[in-house]
């Protein structure tokens, strides 16, 4: 690999954009696509299904059989709520690989002490989540309980088409925020988006535990799914 | 410290630019029961450091060997271990399936 086309695609997916790396293993030919420039390559409905899927491969080509890297972001976690669930999840998701970002206004929760190693933003999710490039390599999760944090960090969510939503709260606490969220425009279809109650039923009870549920949800939500589709990017 | 994908090429692109001989080698196609998926990356340099896995351990150390080779040749290829090979390359994937790979070097 030469090293111009190493550092593009590194500079890349610190970005958080998607990109390929096209090679004929025979001669060692390698290029690079961005995936915003998949649109007018000759290869285009080849790369558009990699990225779709988020799998790498080999493929026979009109100008023979090559074989296709698509690096997609790495998953990232944004929770909205400092809490005592968040102070497990946040590190057993660092060590799966997920950039985590807690954001709570409430400074007393928010504190770099009680999150070493972890972004911390002591601000409204109107403030902090807009700049957070929230996208659909994003889990995003709720667990305030209260409904000024979590039900805007939610609707943001839910715009930013984030790969896993979930919402802290019993069943009766998550029919009573979906009748809030519906008055303020959201349809079945997205409400149905959202985990809640959050977290795979493993009996789960103390706050680590439920880190774990939840954790175990954002998995199975990665990769027993194939990636929502990317067109929208693409284009 | 464990390492994620873009901490395996940003390692590449690092060795490189500090003047270290560096291959990467990539999983590019698997058949059966294979330890990694197809794309997952492993750097090596020329003193045979080496980041991230195409296995489960079964098979780095002979990767690493033929990476240095790579690294002087500046001609890549593609490897192949499973229980077939088991004879060519003196290792083998115990898991039974059969892994191809291929070696470059960064230039």
């Amino acid at each position: 690999m030469k090293l111009d086309i190493l550092h593009t695609l590194n500079t890349e997916r610190a970005a958080r954009r998607a990109v390929f790396i096209i090679t004929d293993v025979d001669s060692g030919a390698q290029r690079l696509v961005k995936a915003a420039d998949i649109a007018g390559d000759a290869l285009f409905e080849t790369l558009e299904k990699r990225l779709r899927m988020g799998k790498s491969g080999m493929d026979e080509t009109a100008q023979g059989r090559v074989f296709i890297t698509v690096h997609v972001p790495s998953p990232r976690l944004v929770i909205a709520g400092a809490v005592h669930i968040s102070q497990a999840l946040a590190p057993i998701a660092q060590m799966l690989g997920y950039d985590v970002t807690i954001v709570d206004p409430r400074t007393a929760f928010a504190s770099q002490e009680r999150f070493p190693d972890v972004k911390v933003i002591a601000e409204w999710p109107d403030v902090a989540l807009p700049p957070l490039n929230v996208d659909r390599y994003t889990a995003f999760v709720a667990l305030t309980h209260d409904p000024k944090i979590d039900d805007p960090a939610l609707l943001h969510a839910l715009a930013r088409d984030c790969f896993y939503i979930g919402a802290l709260g019993s069943k009766k606490t998550h029919a009573k925020r979906n009748d809030r969220l519906k008055a303020a425009g959201l349809t079945d279809a997205n409400l149905a988006r959202i985990h809640a109650p959050i977290g795979l039923d493993i009996g789960a009870i103390s706050p680590s535990e439920i880190a774990v549920s939840i954790m175990g949800e954002i998995v199975q939500s990665l990769r027993q799914k194939p990636a929502r589709t990317a067109k929208a990017e693409a284009a | 410290m464990l390492a994620r994908d873009e901490d395996i090429l940003k390692a590449a692109e690092d060795w490189r630019n500090a003047g270290r001989g560096v291959a990467l080698a990539t999983v590019v196609e698997t058949w059966g029961s294979a330890p990694r998926p197809v794309g997952s990356n492993l750097v090596i340099d020329n003193e045979g450091n080496f980041l991230g896995s195409v296995s489960g351990g079964c098979v780095e150390g002979a990767v690493v060997t033929e990476a240095i080779d790579v690294i002087e040749s500046g001609k890549s290829k593609v490897l192949e271990f499973g229980v077939a090979d088991e004879t060519a390359w003196q290792v083998g994937l115990s898991c039974g399936g059969t892994i191809r790979v291929y070696v470059e070097k960064v230039s």
